[in-house]
């Protein structure tokens, strides 16, 4: 393989800091070094003036008010707060939450903590497309119901829930609405109170802020939603979350909000043009399968199997050029294939020989064509030494194999 | 992870890939592994009739890099061995050679297993004894 540079196509793991994010982060490390809880200075004052100034950055992206914004150290913090905190302050009203099978680790393993506190967890099945099936939601739905925690867009796949019918019926049946829109956050619109969501997790690192500042949204009337705060301390942020705040992390958050919110139609726009021709050359080959409702799907991720070839050591034929993420079983330490896409029905066999591409705000066409080029040769090595590649072009039938499974 | 030399130059030069005639009386195929474990070693072996030493060996693999590489390793050691030598490759010895990390043994055992299911359909083809060590260790 010749040497050339390194493409990244993984922006769902986590984006690049925009240079206009650090340019504005930089002071605050610096001489604007403060401790925004110090009233008493004008060190003190001025970082509490940045926070001030970043919280109406991000509540202006959300549309909603910035007090309404309680910062946290990122989305699973978000996620963490969110529902403990909904559980305890609410357990009065009952101990039932539903969720979905496709969520983050960071809602499912919240959730399990939470059953062992006495939690009773809902966890709706998607359909083949992804997306969460309404009538199951409704049906779900118990007088002990407190919340319904759904996220706005999937990681893996990228698909988009129907969010304004879930919080219709969230809405008819009294409940409060939780969302972890960690992967639609700046990138999509996300107007929590248009669609009656009370509460939302996202986080910065993925809009191209930086890693390790996050945010939970808090509805603060119609309804005023409380959460019981998980860290005990100072009282910051009107008591949900004590701590420190994070000055330089949550002003480039603010900035990182700005930008979104100024560039979200034209990054849309190129990135979803860019993804399309992504998609479109991938899936001219023979035996692929695009993972995910595609009309509700965010613009910028695809999620292909390439059938007959494992998907790690795919990556491992273009990885020093190209940089993706794979449901393949083989990169995780569980040896289990994505439980996002076998959520979905989607058989193992096809989902170790997924490759989820998700494009970014410094993605150019250039990397996209490149990108194409490696992962099509890459598909057709894999294909060369794969043997029941071998075995379909021959037209023997998989399914019929008795496989030896170990 | 990042991969040994060992695996990566297996993987990008992968040594013996290719069919061998599966009917031909002298060729034993070893097919283990399933797809829905993201595993699938097809190791073939052909025999030379008159020595009992194996000939030529040829692989194709469905997985990732170490099973790759694994299956490749097996191909080249099992080159001019007996049946009975070739029944002594330990996967613990690919494990070694290739450096593997714990998460990917069941790769070599995989390989290992395809060696020994290669051997068995060669013998069973030519009415041979099977010997009590190519019992599935890990089936």
């Amino acid at each position: 393989m010749e040497k050339r540079r390194l493409i990244y196509l993984d922006n769902n793991s986590t984006t690049p800091c925009d240079p206009r994010v650090v340019d504005t982060m930089v002071p605050y490390f610096y001489e604007k070094h403060g401790n925004a809880a110090s009233r008493s200075h004008q060190f003190g004052w001025e970082a509490e003036d940045a926070v001030d100034y970043a919280r109406e950055q991000i509540a202006k992206l959300l549309q909603v008010e910035d007090k309404e914004i309680i910062f946290t150290s990122g989305a699973t913090e978000s996620n963490n707060l969110a529902l403990k905190g909904i559980f305890e302050m609410y357990a009065k009203k009952g101990n039932h939450i539903i969720t979905a099978e496709t969520e983050h680790k960071a809602i499912l393993d919240t959730c399990k903590h939470l059953e062992k506190a006495g939690a009773e967890i809902t966890y709706l099945k998607v359909q083949e497309d992804g997306m969460v099936d309404l009538a199951a939601l409704e049906a779900a739905m118990k007088p002990t119901t407190i919340l319904v925690s759904l996220m706005w867009a999937n990681n893996e796949t990228g698909v988009i829930q129907d969010m304004r019918e879930i919080g219709k019926i969230c809405e008819k049946h009294g409940v409060l609405f939780h969302s972890d829109a960690t992967q639609a956050v700046g990138k999509i619109p996300t107007y929590p109170r248009e669609i009656g969501v009370h509460l939302l997790s996202f986080t910065a690192h993925k809009m191209y802020g930086p890693k390790g500042v996050g945010a939970l949204y808090v509805s603060r009337k119609n309804p005023r939603v409380k959460v019981t705060a998980q860290m005990d301390g100072g009282g910051h942020e009107r008591g949900m979350r004590s701590g420190t705040l994070n000055v330089p992390g949550i002003v480039g958050f603010g900035k990182a909000a700005e930008i979104a919110r100024e560039d979200m139609e034209k990054d849309t726009a190129r990135l979803s043009a860019l993804r399309d021709k992504l998609q479109r050359e991938l899936t001219q080959m023979e035996e692929t399968k695009v993972n995910g409702n595609e009309a509700n799907r965010m613009p910028h991720v695809t999620n292909i199997s390439f059938k007959h070839v494992e998907g790690e050591g795919l990556m491992m034929t273009f990885n020093q050029n190209v940089a993706v993420s794979s449901g393949s079983a083989c990169t995780s330490a569980s040896l289990e294939p994505s439980y996002v896409l076998v959520g979905m029905g989607l058989g193992d066999d096809l989902a170790h020989s997924s490759i989820r591409f998700s494009l970014g705000r410094f993605t150019t066409e250039q990397d996209v064509d490149d990108a194409i080029d490696l992962v099509r040769n890459g598909v057709n090595h894999m294909r060369d030494l794969s043997p029941i590649w071998e075995m379909y072009q021959d037209g023997v039938d998989l399914t019929k194999i008795e496989w030896s499974a170990h | 992870m990042a991969y040994s030399e060992k695996v990566l130059d297996h993987f990008k030069n992968p040594k013996n890939v290719g069919t061998l005639n599966k009917e031909a009386k002298n060729v034993g195929t070893g097919l283990v592994g399933a797809p829905e474990c993201g595993d699938v070693m097809r190791l073939q072996i052909e025999v030379d009739e008159e020595s009992g030493v194996i000939r030529d060996a040829k692989f194709k693999t469905f997985g990732c890099g170490s099973a790759i590489a694994s299956s490749s390793l097996a191909t080249e050691w099992l080159k001019g061995k007996s049946l009975d030598e070739a029944l002594k490759i330990d996967n613990m010895d690919i494990v070694e050679e290739l450096a593997l990390p714990p998460v990917k043994i069941h790769c070599s055992v995989l390989a290992e297993d395809a060696i020994k299911a290669a051997i068995k359909d060669y013998q069973d083809k030519n009415g041979l004894t099977v010997s009590a060590d190519a019992a599935f260790a890990h089936a």
